[in-house]
């Protein structure tokens, strides 16, 4: 990590360029989160998951989409109401790409929307004796269901209702139905992080502590891991899955994409979690190492570099055996990933990157553009903590902009002044930089494309990058009438 | 190992492969403890019956895939419609991030829009402090002309008071003491989307009209010849607002339209990105309170609105998003007799080249059973146009119409030979949709992109009208409204039931007698 990036500008002075737009006090708090990187510091030096400015356009979501986008709605075979109002669970509908295999409204239900759509006379007198009917109403019309959960939206918190007591009860009444409780207001917290932590302790408090060991019972075996963390958008955790089975390991749980709470329940079964989102799930992780003694470790599967030392790192935890098997994997997929190479590094060679993503893609993605010779010259969180920003030191350069959560303003500016040949980030983000004539890619849903992990993702994660930036379209952003002489 | 690089497998192949499909069945066989086949295969089955359909229509706290969302989201594309406008909606910050999604995957555009980031302690100690830190960094950062606000379910919770902390923002030096600053309050647990176009609409006519929340003196009514527009929330507005502007320059006329986001949702690409792009200007909106009268294109929508202007002594002409012949002839002649001049002979003439695609076509679409659900006025413009299309609009549904709603449906049907085996259903949802459609089976559905899973459940084909839709592009650039945008509506109708036609008809040496290549 010796060569410094290539930025056009002087990163320091735009920074301070960027702040002038803000009121002092606005300026003062943004600066803090701004910042390039030097080579050898420990720390991206910037602060993070601290309050967004009011006022400004944040990237940033709620604890709700943490819960209920991210950690819970994926858990397939469960019924998550969206509690509140229904707008929460209208927007969330399906958006996220949590691929999964079933009867969609029989014996699963991830891409459906259950909502109590709250009325005013619900806020007034409570929704608590609503709820309690709603759950009768779910046994009724979904009687396959194996769970429900309770993403509560920002009034439930506020009126006070007791959907912990409701939960419980009902759980009682159906004999033992796991029904979870999880207080993932909106406005807890700074951002959707507050909601991956509520919904991991959750998942502690009314699925670990209360699941009868017997229940779905399989014989284990010394390779049984589980994947933690990967919420298998476009089908990410299938195409990783497929690695881990390959060495020899056998998945006992997938968490959460493609999940059923049966593999939730079984995971302290596991001898290792391997966790992929570190920010979404290292709390379970932890737990799970305190309570169950089982270890876990980081893994990154974007890109063969990062691939190989992941498996290698995974296969470390094992015997011989294994460790055997995984160098086997590595070599049956170098020929695949050295054509995807050959085909596309050189029409990527050289090309900067602008990333502003969640959970751990601002870090993990980085080696996969470097494999394909390209450059990451600026990233930076929507809702990282500062165990996020120190483990980007190891992927990052020298002179790297970083930026937490980055507002539509500074990000333009950022962008504008750079000039990068691609901007990775979200829906909200990507028409305004298309707009500007910069190739883009949304890197929270792969673009509707994917699986972007394991080897069988790295293709498309070449492909797609490719496609973007080497599109004829963006030739024809200007008149030829427009063009400088 | 099935990937390669030659020809780069992504989801919709890669996981057919053998190596996946087996992984597949190994984790559902030993880890997934999953309901047992056939037991999946019946509730199947049992889903379809009449026994499942009252148990479904018995519910009364659930919902399940309801076709409407939420105030605020109104009240941000209500805002989106005027010059220079930054939506600033003041709750918590997750809901705009949601908001700002949802129009961007419909329209495929930046959507625009703030929000004054509460947290828990706002929650406890209300967030005027939010409001004024709120307006001064968006007005700083993003220069906008206008601030519109409008609130979340948890600011109306809490009960802050927009009025107030706007004025106390003012004094505190966010804003300067005679920038514009409209609001409305949008509670998500009211109404829905439509209901929040309402409000902030009538918010930002209410505030330019009746003294800037006491800050100038009221305007006062002069009466002139000029005519106001209002379509509503409406997923074609792009298409839509450039025709309706289009068809009143044919009678000479240049309509206010009294929010217009046809250019913000439309943009060039061109190497800049433009947060502001047309929307009606200030001083028009301001003027608008001395037009002769105002053409409410989908009064449900804009029910408050409408009643507001007309206690200002306008006359309001009010329809129910007209599609198609008879629905075009009532809004032109609305314009004719609110302007005094006679429907030009252009659009006489479109007319007719509407009524000559129709009457090319009817063979197709004549008795066909539709289905169809969206948001009350879209209900009420398509069963009209679908009657006189031939069809029958046997299953009529909206989550967000009313009992009052359903009411007008009926007349419609009342009123055609076609109507007769038709119902409509108020304050339902797609679930609810989904048992009717195998109870009571019809050919084709017509509703947003999130009827792709009836169409998936039920085999009944989807023909996407409405918003959002999300998996389809560019569709918000054809307008819907006046003879052309009903003949896109036919075009559009008619593309699935040929598509369907072909799909029957093309097995080898079983069906392809049929296969026909004249239609």
């Amino acid at each position: 990590m010796s060569a410094t990036a290539e930025v056009n500008v002087n990163g320091a002075e735009l920074i301070q360029e960027v702040l002038k737009a803000y009121p002092e006090k606005s300026a003062k708090k943004r600066a803090k989160h701004l910042n390039v990187y030097e080579e050898g510091k420990s720390e991206c030096d910037v602060k993070s998951n601290i309050k967004s400015l009011p006022g400004v356009m944040t990237i940033r979501g709620c604890a709700y989409a943490g819960s209920k986008g991210v950690v819970w709605g994926p858990i397939k075979d469960m019924v998550h109401i969206s509690h509140g109002p229904v707008g929460c669970g209208q927007y969330s509908w399906a958006s996220r790409r949590n691929y999964y295999i079933g009867t969609t409204g029989i014996d699963t239900f991830g891409t459906m929307q259950f909502t109590s759509d709250f009325q005013e006379k619900d806020i007034v007198f409570g929704g608590d004796k609503k709820l309690e009917k709603i759950i009768d109403e779910i046994q009724v019309l979904f009687p396959l269901n194996k769970g429900i959960t309770v993403q509560s939206e920002c009034p439930i918190g506020l009126i006070g209702d007791d959907i912990e007591a409701v939960s419980k009860k009902k759980a009682k009444e159906y004999e033992g139905k796991v029904i979870v409780p999880v207080r993932c207001e909106g406005f807890r917290g700074v951002s959707q992080s507050l909601g991956h932590h509520i919904a991991n302790d959750a998942v502690r408090d009314f699925v670990f502590d209360k699941t009868d060991p017997d229940k779905n019972k399989f014989e284990s075996s010394p390779y049984d891991v589980a994947i933690i963390g990967d919420y298998n958008i476009g089908g990410d955790a299938w195409s990783s899955r497929i690695l881990l089975e390959e060495m020899g390991l056998r998945v006992i749980a997938q968490w959460s994409g493609d999940g059923s709470i049966a593999e939730l329940e079984n995971t302290p079964k596991a001898k290792l979690n391997i966790l992929h989102c570190y920010r979404s799930m290292n709390y379970i992780s932890r737990h799970m190492e305190e309570k169950y003694g089982i270890p876990w470790v980081e893994y990154n599967f974007f890109g063969p570099s990062k691939i190989e030392e992941s498996l290698r790192k995974i296969a470390s935890f094992f015997d011989d055996s294994i460790k055997e098997k995984t160098e086997q994997v590595i070599a049956k997929y170098k020929a695949l990933t050295d054509a995807v190479i050959a085909k596309y590094k050189p029409r990527l060679q050289g090309k900067k990157v602008m990333l502003f993503v969640g959970g751990l893609r601002p870090r993990h993605v980085i080696g996969a553009y470097e494999d394909l010779g390209m450059e990451v010259v600026g990233t930076g969180y929507e809702f990282g903590h500062n165990d996020d920003y120190q483990r980007t030191t190891h992927y990052v350069k020298d002179g790297t902009l970083i930026y937490d959560d980055v507002t539509g303003y500074e990000f333009e500016k950022f962008v504008e002044a750079v000039q990068p040949d691609l901007v990775g980030s979200g829906i909200k983000e990507k028409y305004v930089f298309q707009k500007m004539g910069v190739p883009f890619r949304q890197m929270h849903s792969w673009d509707y494309s994917g699986p972007y992990h394991g080897y069988d993702g790295f293709a498309i994660f070449a492909r797609d990058m490719d496609m973007a930036i080497n599109n004829p379209v963006w030739g024809l952003t200007k008149a030829p009438w427009q063009q400088a002489a | 190992m099935s990937q390669n690089a030659d020809k780069v497998l992504d989801h919709f192949e890669l996981f057919r492969e053998p190596e996946y499909t087996e992984m597949f069945a190994n984790k559902k066989k030993n880890f997934e403890f999953a309901v047992p086949a056939d037991e999946v295969k019946k509730q199947v089955e049992y889903a379809k019956t009449q026994e499942y359909k009252e148990k479904n229509f018995a519910r009364e706290a659930l919902t399940v895939n309801p076709a409407k969302a939420c105030q605020p989201l109104g009240a941000v594309f209500a805002a989106n419609g005027f010059e220079g406008t930054l939506p600033f909606v003041h709750g918590s910050q997750g809901c705009v991030a949601y908001y700002r999604s949802h129009f961007s995957r419909h329209f495929k555009e930046p959507t625009s829009c703030v929000s004054s980031s509460m947290t828990e302690d706002a929650a406890v100690f209300g967030g005027l402090n939010n409001m004024i830190d709120g307006l001064a960094n968006s007005y700083s950062l993003y220069k906008p002309k206008m601030i519109a606000v409008s609130t979340t379910c948890m600011a109306e919770v809490i009960g802050d008071d927009l009025n107030a902390f706007i004025k106390t923002s003012r004094e505190k030096g966010s804003i300067p003491a005679d920038y514009d600053v409209p609001f409305a309050h949008t509670p998500a647990f009211v109404g829905s989307h439509i209901t929040g176009y309402d409000n902030a609409l009538k918010g930002i006519l209410n505030y330019f009209w009746d003294g800037k929340a006491g800050t100038v003196p009221a305007l006062e009514r002069k009466p002139n010849d000029s005519i106001n527009f209002i379509g509503g929330f409406d997923g074609y507005v792009v298409g839509n607002n450039r025709e309706v502007k289009r068809m009143f320059n044919e009678f000479g006329i240049t309509p206010t339209m009294l929010c217009d986001p046809s250019d913000a949702w439309d943009t060039p690409t061109d190497g800049e990105f433009r947060m502001y792009d047309g929307g009606t200007t200030l001083e028009d909106t301001a003027n608008a309170i001395h037009a002769k009268g105002t053409i409410v294109m989908q009064s449900i929508c804009a029910e408050k609105t409408a009643e507001y202007i007309q206690s200002k002594g306008q006359e309001v002409v009010k329809l129910h998003h007209p599609v198609g012949v008879k629905g075009t002839d009532e809004f032109l002649m609305a314009i004719s007799k609110l302007s005094g001049k006679p429907i030009p002979a252009s659009l006489t003439k479109e007319r007719g080249r509407l009524v000559d695609a129709i009457a090319d076509s009817i063979a197709h679409i004549h008795g066909k059973k539709f289905a169809l659900y969206g948001d009350p006025d879209l209900m009420l413009g398509l069963t009209g146009f679908l009657l006189e299309l031939g069809a029958e609009p046997t299953t009529v549904l909206s989550t967000n119409g009313d009992d009052a709603w359903a009411a007008k449906v009926q007349t419609l049907f009342d009123a055609s030979p076609f109507g007769k085996n038709c119902k409509v259903y108020p304050k339902k949802d797609l679930w609810h949709m989904r048992s009717l459609l195998f109870t009571e089976p019809v050919d084709f559905l017509i509703g947003n992109t999130y009827g792709k899973y009836l169409d998936r459940d039920t085999g009944i084909p989807l023909i996407r009208l409405g918003f959002p839709i999300f998996d389809r592009h560019h569709k918000h650039r054809y307008p819907v409204w006046g003879y052309q945008g009903a003949l896109n509506v036919l075009v559009t109708i008619l593309d699935k039931i040929f598509d369907q036609m072909d799909i029957s008809t093309n097995g080898i040496a079983t069906t392809d007698y049929s296969f026909d290549i004249i239609r």
